[in-house]
């Protein structure tokens, strides 16, 4: 014991008594889960098969064949197959500009302005289409990752706005104001998505005129709206506490108007202090938007489940939920690089 | 006082645009309502409701009442939440330990579950237990078997029921005797260990001591059925393997930032006055780490409370399955439905946070 305890590796795994149990146990665990793992997952799957049958008859390991078959599927949902070049410049017009937010060292003001305008009217008209000769293409045909990032996006970009205003609310000094910024977060705060996602399925066509039809889509867009602004309202207000009293004591003795001192000054360190309570949001409502496959959108995880019941590959859950959470998983990985880089940029300032 | 005006007209201006939005929807409600020949009425409630609810813990057939149908499922929620919180926070503790541990093995394990659970969808991994391991094991005849009475099969979890006078009051006379301990633990100023590290095990202990008096009904296999025994569907055994892993990542990482957020100087005051490690960890790290855990693991299990309602996704019968579902499709209640639905998951949430509240203000006087 005294001797293997001063061996760098070693010692760290087999140095005490209590160590080596650990280990042993923890060894034992993993030679008991990753065997069969790595064999189902790679030496034994079959990557190509014309349909599940074939699959079985190549090996027994995973059918990743499926996901191949499905890939476009799993991405699209149903939008038609020529029209597809629509989603991508959209998905990649969103991605330019919000890398440019990210990254422009000048004029970050107009890159954001950018993002919550041109991306959502040019990505909406370029998937929509109806205008332009382009062909229109009606919502239940959106589908697969492409509604899930849809979702997201939207709902954050509403709900950033909404937040900030709740959050102000919160700390109104009218109390009128403020019992009505705090019903509504504590509303949507204390139910499930899940239910409000039913409520905007079931009753919102009963709160709007007779003869108005809401599409299903624009329905859930507006419940992860106001979901999402809910959580952002209490990040926010958490930021605007963290800012110091004398920043804006400074303010008004510069002689500025309270509106001028809330929005230039207090407002942007709070958002700065609230980065990483956003980036969280960001993630959870990514993950959030499969909800909206149990209310019958055909996102990724509802194109999944579609899938599984077509004959020719049944019951492949195994395969098509894998392969939906490696997507999520990337997906979340990405938003949180994208948040760590965005709080090194924009987080710098108040640690100089 | 001009300034007080324009105060008052702010105020008066913000209320009057959410009164006219909710008269808008209020008068478009009744008029919608109107055309159907509906109007906002409680009383289908005491109506029979005429469908079966598949698992429940009290008494249930198609005779009772829709609104009796919504204690059936509440009672299926509640049951759910509670397994899941403890389950939850036992593996989030063992997670947590291990990630603490010190042993690269143990540390890298905790590191990677915990990543790759938290950043996957929690409804993919429910519907991934659900419809990918519990619905493609064997049948009734092949069911997988532990000793003579767990069977595991498509159909669900068989386990042996217990039962037996002796059984009955020993558990009875253990939950009293914790609760008595818990209520009166301040009277006998027993404060040298925390309750939350004396009052579990206590609970277990009692448990099975009373397992060794109680006699065990198995499981058998009858005809194309198993008899006796306690069957767990696989719609809760799904919901509630992917609630309790998804959230017991969460609850790691709060265990860990609350026992690495005492101070280290803590510590080594604690080994200098000559107190063991373990003496160090109950008597002074761990007493002041709960005070730090106990608001966000408040919102965990809040969050597992509504995180029940996925169990709609795979079919378990909890509110939203049975009311939002079952009930609002007979009935076509839309308005009364979703209120019911609605108030009780803001009521539960309420009531929740008060009484954590109420606990985290004791706990937090408690130290000054």
């Amino acid at each position: 014991m005294q001797a293997i305890g001063r061996v760098p590796v070693l010692g760290a795994l087999f140095g005490t008594r209590l160590n080596a149990v650990i280990s042993l146990a923890m060894l034992a665990l993993m030679a008991w889960l990753l065997p069969p793992l790595f064999r189902w997952a790679f030496a034994d799957a079959v990557w190509e098969a014309a349909n599940r049958a074939a699959c079985q008859a190549a090996g027994t390991g995973a059918c990743w064949a499926f996901i191949r078959a499905r890939f476009a599927l799993f991405f699209y949902g149903l939008y038609p197959e020529p029209e597809r070049w629509r989603a991508d410049v959209g998905l990649l017009l969103l991605a330019v500009i919000g890398a440019g937010a990210l990254l422009a060292r000048r004029h970050k003001g107009w890159w954001l302005l950018a993002l919550i305008t041109v991306a959502p009217v040019g990505g909406g008209i370029l998937l929509a289409g109806g205008v332009f000769g382009l062909k229109p293409i009606p919502t239940p045909q959106w589908g697969g990752l492409l509604l899930n990032v849809v979702i997201s996006f939207v709902a954050l970009a509403g709900a950033m706005p909404l937040g900030v205003a709740l959050a102000f609310g919160r700390r109104s000094q009218f109390p009128v104001v403020r019992m009505l910024s705090i019903a509504m977060i504590e509303f949507w705060r204390g139910v499930p998505l899940l239910t409000v996602l039913f409520m905007g399925l079931v009753l919102l066509p009963l709160f709007l005129p007779g003869g108005v039809t809401v599409d299903n889509l624009v329905r859930a867009l507006i419940v992860m709206t106001l979901f999402t602004a809910a959580y952002m309202a209490e990040t926010i207000r958490g930021g605007l506490q963290g800012v110091a009293k004398g920043q804006s004591e400074a303010a008004e003795a510069l002689g500025m108007h309270p509106m001028q001192v809330q929005v230039l000054v207090v407002l942007p360190q709070a958002l700065r202090l609230s980065i990483p309570g956003i980036i969280n949001i960001a993630v959870d409502l990514f993950k959030d938007t499969t909800l909206v496959s149990i209310v019958g959108l055909f996102d990724l995880m509802g194109v999944v489940t579609q899938s599984m019941k077509d004959p020719a590959w049944l019951g492949l859950a195994a395969e098509g939920y894998t392969f939906a959470a490696v997507v999520f998983f990337l997906a979340c990985l990405v938003i949180s690089m994208g948040g760590s880089l965005l709080e090194r940029r924009y987080g710098q300032a108040s640690r100089r | 006082m001009r300034i007080r005006n324009k105060a008052w007209a702010w105020q008066a201006t913000t209320a009057g645009a959410v009164v006219a939005v909710l008269l808008w929807f209020s008068h478009n409600l009744s008029a919608n309502l109107a055309i159907r020949g509906m109007q906002v009425d409680f009383a289908f409630l005491w109506q029979r409701s005429g469908f079966d609810i598949p698992f429940r813990l009290v008494a249930w057939d198609n005779s009772y009442t829709y609104g009796y149908a919504l204690v059936v499922s509440g009672v299926n929620t509640l049951f759910a939440a509670a397994l899941c919180v403890v389950l939850a926070s036992l593996l989030g503790l063992l997670l947590a330990l291990m990630r603490l541990s010190g042993n690269p093995l143990a540390v890298g394990f905790s590191r990677t579950s915990i990543e790759v659970v938290r950043n996957t969808p929690q409804l993919t991994q429910i519907v991934f237990f659900y419809f990918a391991v519990l619905q493609v094991l064997p049948p009734m005849r092949q069911s997988l078997q532990w000793g003579s009475g767990i069977f595991l099969n498509v159909r669900g979890l068989y386990i042996p029921s217990p039962s037996g006078v002796l059984w009955d009051w020993i558990v009875a006379g253990t939950c009293i005797v914790v609760l008595l301990v818990a209520v009166l633990w301040r009277r006998f100023s027993w404060h040298e260990l925390p309750r939350i590290v004396v009052l579990p095990p206590l609970l277990v202990a009692g448990v099975v001591i009373a397992g060794f008096t109680a006699s065990w009904e198995l499981p058998a296999l009858k005809g194309f059925n198993f008899v006796g025994g306690i069957r767990i569907p696989p719609e809760l055994l799904a919901l509630v393997l992917g609630i309790t892993i998804y959230t017991s990542v969460f609850i790691a990482e709060i265990i860990r930032a609350a026992i690495q957020g005492i101070h280290h100087g803590q510590s080594e005051a604690a080994r200098s006055l000559g107190l063991s490690s373990g003496q160090s960890m109950f008597l002074v790290i761990l007493p002041q780490a709960l005070r730090i855990l106990i608001p966000p693991l408040t919102s965990q299990y809040l969050n597992i409370i509504k995180s029940t309602t996925l169990g709609a996704a795979i079919a378990y019968p909890e509110i939203l399955q049975i009311f939002a579902r079952t009930v609002l499709n007979q009935s076509g209640r839309a308005v009364e439905v979703m209120t019911l639905v609605l108030g009780v998951f803001l009521a539960i949430n309420l009531i929740t946070s008060a009484i954590m509240n109420a606990w985290n203000r004791r706990l937090a006087l408690q130290g000054r």
